[in-house]
């Protein structure tokens, strides 16, 4: 028997988006794609209309692209209301209604929550608000940014390096400017991917004239008379002088206009099921609340059932996807969000990939190519299977690895390969980080599992 | 060799349409006859295999060739040079990938491709000039045979007052890649042999002279060497030029001509392309899902034991890949067997997949693109004088001989 109020909901439903950005979009498009013709109206607290992001940490630093002009191509008219430079302040899930900060309340009969994330900001808030001081997430940012490296300073600081500050650090060397960057752990993104991954990228950043310092903490920032940024001290006792400093220490979620909502909504994220359906705060899924992109959490099979949230390009537009199709559909016809986590950075001249959570490996080999050339493919293995894997200008051959993990294949890898170099033979120790110490996850991808690609086969360790 | 579904689709018989054949070899997707090749045919399962670590694509880890039809003779040995990097695996193909890119592509010669438009549209406009009596056109010989071989000499910076001996000689190379069985072997064979030591002599001559004169063109460019792979040895060099004019031509010749036999078995997309010449660039991506003059590849064997679809593949087999088989698997795509330039889920396999995913596709594109639709816009009402028009022997290169047409007169 047909569902009518689905169908009713479809001719002339309400449904409701927060957050304007790549899920948000995506989402709504594919709602549309999907025959909704009822009332779509798309929140967002930035005055733009959906941008795209990765261009921020690159060509737009680089001069080469305005921050103004990347604004997300549209796969289809989108007939929508949208209530722009507005942000969501509250949700009333009994009332069925969000509420905006301009007191406005905005009904739904279904709501997709797709706020993501914004740059931590420095801990210090009078020191963060010195002049030359900034963050790197928004449209905003990345044009103030690449107006103040544009001017030429003397010496940048770039403290975090994850892939963000080390993307930053690249376009600054590219500009022909001195650059520092202060990283806490043992090497430039070694939260994502691990102190022997860490190593070469450290490599990497000293033979392009970067100033790495790694193992130290910026204490504090310290302004000249005209509140302009002149210096940073730093956790061995040291002072540097510096003229802009990028805060680049990660994202934290937009989940705080929920508090007190009744939502399962926390610091980590909105916790949801394979369906993107939201989880109320008793642990029970609603049936009229989904979310996608960087700000959702769910469960993966592959990856232990362990609720994982990324910041992932690809992820966004496919969770949003799939968040979208779930909404329009009968529960026999929805289908999981089992997507392969993916990222993508550009720096220093390499293309750097990777696939699965290289994250929870504890060992990893080196299974094509050398770290000496910075050409190869390492692969990360967790209890006896393979857990994901890294290309360093080696992307080609990514795919395979990302079947790898599909199937939960044994590691170290049982056969050889074409371009297996004498130190790919025998896995060590991935060497990741304390886990209780704050580490920068990947921030920025490309690339990631389209429901288009073939489905997932997942076969149980010891099959 | 084996009487089966195989020695089908080599049968010249079948050229004109192979595509029920793959149709059929797709029931059995990991296809062995006991003594023959692994034959895959369905779009995921080549997909991945292009990207597998495990698939050498170095003849010199065939463990045998025996019952392999399309296993390669002595050929190239003939010239004595090393193998191009199509047949070698990392990391000595990215070494020599990576240096022959450097001159033709991003990175670092990012606008090589595009600064060529004028030049191939100046190519292309002559020859439709040329073509002479619209009634009886051979658009095959009259133009896409001399379009790519005229462009390939204006890459790698032949001279053009050689470009007639050069002509000659990457005619016979091409012939020879497409055995005519009336034809003397041995005759053949020595013109082939003859035409192959004049080129490299060529070549050489004109290396040498680049080394001491460099220009802009390609041959120069690598001649001199660059950055931390530093240069190529002259046989290297030779080797690439070699694997440059011959793939960068066959092909090229035939994706022309399959996409105007194409166009012309559906005249309302001739039509729309004549009022809308944007619309070349899907409509190539879709031809070479359609139609792709590379049909399949024989040449990946596996390092160890794999195992596709639980069947289990030995170390050293020797293993075709049907890409044209592929691209119409509708597994992959909805009604795979119809020509759609408004396709949007478009991800072929005609330009391979992985690392030896075609070099040249840039510029495959670009001359494909402009050749169909300045055909399209100039040829007044053409129509085909035959279908299916003579195709070449060659299985794996694929495309018609001769492509007779006629048209009511040429647009200036």
């Amino acid at each position: 028997m047909p569902d009518t109020a689905l169908e009713q909901l479809k001719r002339s439903g309400r449904i409701v988006v927060v957050g304007a950005s790549l899920a948000g979009l995506r989402a709504a498009e594919t709602m549309r794609e999907k025959g909704f013709a009822g009332s779509l109206t798309l929140i967002g607290d930035e005055p733009y209309e959906p941008y795209d992001r990765p261009p921020l940490s690159k060509s737009v630093l680089l001069g080469r692209a305005d921050a103004d002009r990347t604004l997300l191509p549209r796969r289809r008219a989108l007939d929508a209301e949208w209530r722009l430079g507005v942000p969501a302040d509250g949700l009333d899930m009994a009332a069925r209604t969000v509420r905006l900060a301009d007191g406005d309340t905005v009904p739904y009969d279904r709501l997709l929550i797709a706020t993501g994330v914004r740059a931590r900001p420095w801990p210090n808030e009078a020191e963060g608000e010195l002049d030359g001081v900034f963050t790197l997430r928004t449209r905003d940012d990345g044009a103030a940014l690449a107006r103040a490296l544009a001017a030429g300073p003397r010496r940048v600081l770039v403290i975090g390096a994850g892939f963000t500050g080390s993307e930053i650090a690249s376009a600054c060397r590219e500009r022909g400017l001195e650059v520092t960057v202060a990283e806490r752990g043992d090497g430039p993104l070694v939260g994502a991917l691990g102190g022997v991954i860490g190593a070469v990228a450290a490599e990497l950043q000293r033979e392009h004239g970067v100033d790495l310092r790694t193992g130290i903490m910026v204490t504090g920032l310290e302004g000249d008379a005209t509140g302009r940024v002149r210096a940073a001290h730093l956790s061995d006792g040291t002072t540097l002088e510096c003229d802009v400093v990028v805060v680049s220490l990660g994202a934290q979620r937009n989940t705080e206009w929920l508090t007190g909502s009744g939502l399962g909504a926390g610091p980590r994220g909105i916790a949801c099921d394979a369906g993107c359906r939201a989880f109320d705060i008793r642990g029970i899924v609603t049936d009229d609340i989904y979310v996608a992109g960087d700000v959702a959490r769910s469960p993966h099979a592959l990856f232990g059932y362990q609720f994982l949230s990324l910041e992932h390009w690809g992820n966004a537009v496919a969770q949003a996807e799939t968040a979208a199709h779930n909404m329009l559909s009968e529960s026999t016809e929805r289908r999981p969000h089992l997507w392969v986590p993916a990222f993508w950075s550009s720096q220093f001249g390499v293309n750097i990939k990777s696939v699965g959570v290289p994250s929870m490996g504890t060992e990893i080999m080196i299974a094509q190519g050398s770290r000496a050339e910075r050409r190869f493919t390492g692969v990360y293995g967790y209890q006896g299977r393979v857990i994901g894997a890294v290309t360093f200008d080696n992307s080609r051959w990514l795919q395979f690895y990302e079947q790898q993990i599909e199937a939960t294949a044994p590691f170290p890898l049982p056969f050889t390969t074409v371009d297996r170099r004498s130190d790919g033979h025998k896995p060590m120790p991935a060497d990741f980080p304390d886990p209780s110490v704050p580490t920068h996850g990947p921030t920025i991808t490309l690339s990631g599992y389209s429901p288009a690609d073939r489905r997932i086969t997942f076969t149980p360790a010891g099959h | 060799m084996n009487d089966g579904i195989l020695s089908q689709i080599l049968d010249y018989a079948n050229r004109a349409n192979p595509y029920p054949l793959y149709e059929e070899l797709r029931k059995t997707p990991v296809f062995h006859d006991g003594t023959g090749p692994y034959v895959i045919s369905t779009y995921h399962d080549i997909q991945s295999l292009l990207h597998d670590p495990r698939l050498s694509s170095d003849s010199r880890n065939l463990a045998a060739t025996a019952g392999d039809p399309l296993a390669e003779g002595e050929g190239e040995e003939a010239m004595a040079l090393p193998p191009s990097f199509l047949k070698l695996d990392p990391p000595e193909h990215d070494r020599l990938r990576r240096m022959t890119n450097r001159p033709f592509g991003p990175p670092h010669s990012p606008r090589r491709v595009d600064s060529m438009r004028g030049g191939l549209k100046d190519i292309v406009t002559g020859l439709i000039d040329n073509l002479g009596d619209p009634g009886r056109i051979d658009l095959v010989d009259q133009f896409a045979y001399p379009f790519p071989v005229t462009m390939i000499c204006q890459l790698l910076g032949v001279p053009r007052e050689d470009e007639a001996r050069f002509h000659v000689w990457a005619d016979t190379l091409a012939a020879s890649l497409d055995p005519d069985p009336d034809a003397d072997p041995a005759e053949r064979q020595r013109a082939t042999h003859d035409s192959r030591m004049e080129l490299g002599m060529y070549l050489a001559g004109l290396i040498e002279e680049r080394r001491k004169n460099p220009g802009d063109d390609m041959l120069s460019q690598l001649a001199v060497g660059h950055g931390p792979d530093e240069s190529m040895s002259t046989m290297e060099l030779l080797s690439t030029a070699a694997l440059l004019l011959i793939a960068g031509h066959e092909t090229t010749v035939n994706l022309i001509t399959n996409g105007m036999l194409t166009l012309l078995r559906n005249p309302d997309v001739l039509r729309q392309l004549r009022e809308e010449p944007a619309l070349a660039v899907p409509l190539v991506e879709e031809l070479l899902r359609f139609e792709p003059p590379v049909q399949l590849l024989p040449q990946r064997t596996p390092l160890v034991d794999i195992e596709v679809r639980g069947i289990t593949i030995p170390k050293g087999s020797s293993m075709w890949l049907i890409l044209a088989s592929g691209n119409r698997d509708p597994a992959r795509f909805e009604d795979a067997d119809r020509f759609d330039p408004h396709r949007k889920d478009i991800q072929h396999l005609g330009l391979g997949s992985g690392i030896h995913s075609c070099f040249g596709a840039p510029l495959a594109r670009l001359e494909a693109q402009l050749a169909l639709s300045e055909l399209a816009r100039r040829l007044e009402n053409p129509r085909l004088l035959e279908d299916p028009p003579p195709y070449r022997r060659n299985a794996v290169l694929r495309g018609p001989r001769h492509l007779r047409i006629t048209c009511d007169g040429i647009r200036p």
